[in-house]
């Protein structure tokens, strides 16, 4: 799992690459976690374009991701959801908590 | 139901392992043509078997999990995740959506995504003797879909 990123006027973008699941799941989640401390954004877009695989691993990051930022007054944006890792949140039923974008 | 083919892997339940287990299902797989919706539909089941595995199982100890694919006729592809951990003493309720005993880490929807990404699951385990995941997956070969 690779993460890159860049944060201005208030919105933090993380692109995400490589297989979301349990073994990584743990570092990914550090890691956004460690950025969203650190800049405290009003929105983060979470571009998951470069993800070959996510499992519910990836589906307990995302919500965990959303209740972080709703906490802090702040909002989610999923965007370009591969089509494996779309199947997956709709099976978890984690499409109608989060916010996904094209 | 008679296979055509079998393979079975055993491997210790590091977790860098639920990649090398899904991508031997995909591989194994790869012999039925599938599409790549059914190869990512498998592969995303067998994660979450193998994982179930390595979280649950051997919480605090390092154990043996086996994978054993076998292609049945009819173009059906027979998965099976074992382990000799610690069982799961109740399987009705922990397969139910949203339960889990692995904390905010975990979804609580793994059993319910190997249900929807299968054709058949079922479940088999004692408390202290491990447990038995078995599913079937039906692979259209490509020039049929």
């Amino acid at each position: 799992m690779r993460i890159t990123g860049s944060c201005s006027g208030g919105e933090l973008k993380l692109r995400f690459s490589g297989e979301l699941d349990h073994h990584s799941a743990r570092e990914a989640m550090d890691a956004v976690s460690e950025r969203i401390d650190a800049l405290l954004p009003r929105r983060l877009t979470l571009d998951l374009s470069g993800l070959g695989f996510m499992d519910s691993s990836g589906v307990a990051l995302l919500l965990r991701t959303e209740k972080k930022m709703r906490e802090l007054d702040g909002r989610l944006v999923v965007t370009e959801v591969p089509a494996q890792s779309l199947r997956v949140l709709r099976a978890a039923g984690a499409d109608k908590r989060l916010t996904i974008r094209e | 139901m008679r296979a055509i083919n079998e393979v079975r892997v055993e491997f210790p339940s590091h977790s860098g392992n639920e990649a090398f287990a899904r991508s031997c299902a995909a591989c194994f797989a790869a012999q039925l043509d599938p599409t790549l919706e059914e190869l990512g539909d498998l592969k995303t089941a067998v994660s979450e078997a193998v994982t179930n595995a390595i979280v649950h199982a051997y919480p605090d100890k390092l154990g043996t999990v086996g994978l054993k694919l076998r292609v049945l006729e009819g173009g059906v592809l027979e998965v099976t995740v074992r382990d000799r951990g610690v069982g799961i003493p109740d399987v009705a309720r922990a397969m139910e959506p949203m339960f889990t005993t692995g904390g905010d880490e975990r979804s609580g929807m793994g059993f319910s995504i190997m249900e929807s990404f299968t054709d058949g699951l079922r479940v088999r385990s004692a408390p202290g003797r491990g447990t038995t995941v078995v599913m079937l997956k039906r692979l259209s070969r490509r020039e049929e879909s």
